[in-house]
């Protein structure tokens, strides 16, 4: 299964970023092979507007089926719900300990946004 | 004949110089409350309200049994207002900026027309000037074509004088494009400095012919009225800083009731105003 996890860098060992429309990287990973895709999202770090939108299109568009972030906005949540993704919140530490976090099922899913727009 | 009164800083007295010459102008004028998100004209001159009306803009509205997920109407929105997740399209109304973009390039034609609400005009007289003011909805982020709404309300014969927002962003260009004059408000201090060259850059921009009202005009320094000389901006009126004029204020009062002699001052000023307009070069750019 595909993981979407917000990152401050760029491979397992990085630090997971709390943004998620505006995260530096966002990391696709396969928790069967452990291959992980990096998603540079310089782009949506200086949005204007709609980081959040753009962000949850790319992950759905990857296949991810769960992402794991720190806070989430309204609009990203709209999309990722649309998109079936489940969304893992309130996440810290390294990618790694995520990814083993998640395997473990030991990850708090939200029902809703936990962010404000423009958070 | 169309004046704005707009001035780069906030609260450098666009209002009160609106008001009180457009309440001392002898053959009358309409004052456009161009201030949609904090409109203050009626405070001063309790408009009685006539008549209301609700502006909207155009949003998508989707027709799931036409679309095929294409896409291109996401991929031509800037403004990340339409997504296509799957087999589904979600538009996010308060992101759209009314371009129709997206329904221009769908080429299903599954985009129809969706409305969302923009605020209100509403036309009223106070004090005797016929005033119409645009009031944005709370919440409401795209102030430019309500702005364009309450000019269009304005009849185009006779004086009309426009109370702009501060700033030099786009809802103070909708309220400036195609005027015959723009009045900039300033006062002496750094800050009043730092965004009149602003003003006077976006002014420049338009090509509208603009003079400069210093408002508390002897506190501060002098570098305002360096920068006049320097820019060949003409000083039309200067305000001092005085306690009867800011009680005046203070208490929604006008000056030109409670301090008769400054009657004859904003006519001067207007009459200025319109010397200047008569010698400008016609054909500006329009609205």
């Amino acid at each position: 299964m595909k993981i979407a996890v917000t990152s401050m860098g760029r491979d397992l060992a990085s630090a997971v970023d709390p943004r998620f429309g505006r995260a530096a990287y966002i990391l696709i990973v396969d928790t069967d092979t452990k291959d992980c895709k990096v998603i540079d999202n310089t782009v949506n770090v200086s949005a204007f507007k709609g980081a959040g939108i753009q962000a949850a299109t790319m992950i759905a568009e990857e296949g991810a089926e769960v992402l794991l972030t720190g806070y989430c906005g309204p609009n990203a949540f709209r999309i990722l719900e649309a998109a079936g993704i489940k969304v893992g919140s309130d996440i810290s530490g390294t990618v790694a300990d995520v990814v083993v976090a998640f395997v473990e099922g030991k990850i708090n899913y939200i029902e809703t946004a936990n962010a404000e727009g423009h958070w | 004949m169309i004046i704005s009164v707009a001035s780069g800083k906030g609260g450098t007295g666009k209002t009160t110089v609106a008001t009180n010459m457009a309440l001392s102008m002898e053959g009358g004028c309409t004052l456009l409350d161009c201030d949609v998100e904090e409109p203050n004209v009626h405070l001063f001159l309790h408009p009685v309200i006539e008549r209301r009306e609700t502006v909207t803009t155009f949003i998508p509205a989707v027709d799931d049994s036409r679309c095929t997920w294409c896409r291109k109407c996401a991929d031509i929105c800037r403004f990340r207002a339409i997504a296509v997740v799957g087999q589904k399209v979600l538009v996010f109304p308060e992101l759209c900026h009314s371009c129709g973009g997206c329904q221009v390039i769908c080429p299903e034609q599954a985009i129809g027309e969706g409305l969302r609400e923009l605020g209100v005009v509403e036309w009223g007289e106070g004090a005797g000037v016929p005033v119409v003011q645009g009031r944005i909805r709370v919440g409401e982020a795209m102030a430019p074509p309500l702005i364009r709404k309450v000019r269009a309300a304005a009849k185009s014969d006779g004086t009309v004088i426009i109370d702009a927002p501060p700033g030099t962003s786009c809802p103070v260009i909708a309220a400036m494009r195609g005027v015959d004059f723009v009045l900039l408000v300033t006062e002496p201090t750094p800050f009043g400095l730092h965004d009149l060259e602003l003003a006077v850059g976006a002014v420049r921009l338009l090509d509208i012919p603009c003079g400069l009202v210093i408002n508390r005009a002897d506190m501060g320094d002098d570098r305002v009225r360096q920068y006049a000389r320097r820019e060949q901006l003409p000083v039309l009126l200067e305000i001092p800083f005085d306690r009867r004029i800011a009680e005046t204020y203070s208490r929604g009062r006008m000056i030109v009731e409670e301090l008769p002699e400054w009657k004859e001052k904003f006519r001067d000023l207007f009459r200025r105003i319109e010397e200047r307009v008569e010698a400008a070069p016609k054909g500006r750019t329009e609205q």
